[in-house]
């Protein structure tokens, strides 16, 4: 099988800080795959150079066989490789149809999926099960609610690759629960890159995980891999543990 | 717009066109005159509105698409003897052909630098009108004789001089355009405009090129600008430089302020208010303009978001 997307000797400088230096990553169709490590590793980074946010200093990104190193970011999204937020980024003035209205257009735009706006708005509303509040401004929805609209807006752009960064920040357990069903869900029609701080959700989510450190790969292998690794442990498990 | 059925907000707007058709049989001449010239110059507005309501681009030189126009169809007129309908398209082309160049150098900055950046432009704009003044007439301007503003349609003549066919020109023009406003606002275009005002680097990351969309919101807004300084020259027969002038650019700001940003009903309800403010004071003391200031602030801190916006927030949440 060929890999959705890999990068060879990606890196991406900061003045004299190497915030990603010389990575090189592959990911197969399919898979979920989290991206864990401490604060300052070169996650968002790393991941922001996927989508193409920012311009890397050398290396280069191929997705489904072709290098899309120097293509802008709004290209990358139409071929299928979506990027929902850290910081929660929803439209506030905007209600949560339009917010989701916005990919379902782009993606009926591109040839990439048929039918009417309103039942694709819809679809992914019901599927992050904000069904109800597609009236509602998105500033006025709760947190949680908002995370799960940036979710719900990542899916309506029925990406290959789903890019999360910290999705389960700020939500309540019980959420917790519901997004896990979603990502797998998600993960049944597109490849799944999660960069998360939350080790139980890494662990039951994750077929592998790869571990950052000083913006390069520290070590990659199944949640029980990593568990048993003993440098990630010092690197990162075992400060955050105590 | 929040979950408004497409036919109550387009039986509002239908109502006001036909509101304002029936005035033209109940107004007195002179209130007629001001109408016609209030509807023309709430195009301008509107256009204005395009790009700084729904885009979120303040731009300080909208003079220039408006003047583009007011050259564009005055000069082929007098110089080149063309017809009304002629010149007209001659203006708004110049309008659109300008907003493309200016939008491709202006849309590098955002923000204060894009407002400084439009303002230059519209400066130079204004100096070239200056310059050229054998053709354009200088600060004296042209006036465009009767005879010219002429439309022949078949056997039937139409005299844009005649207070009734001016005034229903206006609106003609008036009502196209607030239509086109209604429809591009509503549509999947408008919706992206909004999301770019919102926040720009997140409409990227849903796949959509902003740069290119802000410039077609540029080119459509500098045409809509165009239309309505065309008409003018048309409609009141006079070509000057002084609607290049900077105060041209800051009065659809004004208007659009006041009316109301990003609503579409606003420009009109801006411009009205301005010129009967002005029209109104005017008539009692020398000292009018202190009188529009004292009514601007009191609007400012009552009305923050214009007329229109702030009755959409209060009451009527369905407003486009």
């Amino acid at each position: 099988m060929t890999p959705l997307l890999t990068t060879k000797g990606l890196s991406r400088h900061f003045g004299g800080l190497r915030a990603v230096d010389g990575v090189d990553f592959t990911l197969m169709p399919g898979e979920i795959r989290a991206i864990i490590g401490p604060n300052g590793a070169g996650k968002t980074t790393f991941v922001s150079l996927l989508s193409g946010r920012i311009r890397p200093s050398s290396g280069m990104v191929v997705f489904d066989g072709a290098d899309i190193t120097a293509m802008p970011a709004y290209k990358r999204v139409r071929l299928g490789v979506a990027y929902t937020f850290q910081i929660t980024s929803v439209f506030a003035n905007l209600t949560a149809f339009d917010n989701v209205a916005l990919p379902v257009q782009r993606t009926l735009t591109d040839g990439r999926t048929k039918g009417q706006v309103r039942s694709g708005v819809m679809a992914a509303l019901e599927r992050t099960g904000l069904a109800e509040r597609a009236g509602t401004l998105a500033g006025q929805l709760s947190y949680g609610h908002q995370r799960l609209l940036e979710v719900a807006m990542g899916l309506a752009l029925k990406p290959r690759l789903l890019i999360l960064d910290e999705p389960t920040q700020g939500l309540a357990d019980s959420e917790i629960d519901n997004f896990i069903t979603l990502v797998r869900e998600i993960a049944r029609d597109a490849a799944v890159l999660l960069i998360e701080h939350n080790m139980p959700v890494v662990m039951q989510l994750a077929g592998r995980i790869t571990v950052f450190n000083s913006g390069k790969i520290l070590a990659e292998g199944t949640p029980g891999e990593i568990r048993a690794n003993a440098e990630v442990q010092d690197a990162y498990l075992g400060a955050a543990h105590g | 717009m929040r979950n408004a059925s497409p036919a109550k907000t387009y039986a509002l707007h239908i109502s006001v066109i036909a509101l304002l058709f029936a005035l033209n049989f109940v107004l007195p001449d002179y209130h007629q005159g001001l109408f016609a010239r209030i509807m023309a110059l709430a195009v301008f507005a509107m256009g204005y509105n395009l790009l700084f309501g729904y885009v979120g681009l303040l731009s300080l030189g909208h003079a220039m698409f408006f003047s583009a126009g007011l050259y564009g169809a005055g000069l082929t007129v007098y110089h080149l003897g063309w017809g009304v309908p002629e010149a007209f398209v001659a203006g708004v082309a110049c309008g659109a052909l300008l907003a493309l160049v200016i939008g491709l150098l202006a849309l590098r900055t955002s923000g204060v630098a894009f407002m400084i950046v439009t303002m230059m432009f519209a400066q130079v704009f204004y100096l070239l009108i200056l310059y050229f003044a054998a053709w354009t007439g200088g600060d004296q301007g042209l006036v465009i004789q009767q005879a010219s503003r002429v439309i022949a349609i078949g056997g039937a003549s139409f005299d844009l001089t005649d207070p009734t066919v001016r005034y229903m020109s206006a609106l003609a023009l008036f009502s196209i355009i607030l239509l086109v406003t209604l429809a591009v606002v509503c549509s999947r275009f408008g919706r992206v405009l909004v999301a770019i005002r919102e926040n720009e680097e997140r409409t990227k990351m849903l796949g959509y090129d902003t740069v290119a969309n802000k410039l077609t919101a540029v080119v459509a807004s500098g045409a809509i600008c165009a239309a309505s300084g065309a008409a003018y020259a048309l409609l009141f027969g006079y070509v000057g430089s002084s609607f290049a002038s900077v105060q041209y650019s800051i009065l659809p700001l004004l208007w659009v302020l006041l009316g109301g940003a990003a609503t579409t009903l606003g420009p009109l309800i801006g411009t009205l208010f301005m010129y009967y403010v002005t029209d109104i004071t005017s008539g009692f003391t020398s000292a009018y303009l202190l009188i529009v200031g004292v009514a601007l602030i009191l609007l400012v801190l009552f009305f923050p978001k214009g007329i229109l916006g702030s009755i959409r927030e209060r009451w009527l949440r369905w407003l486009p």
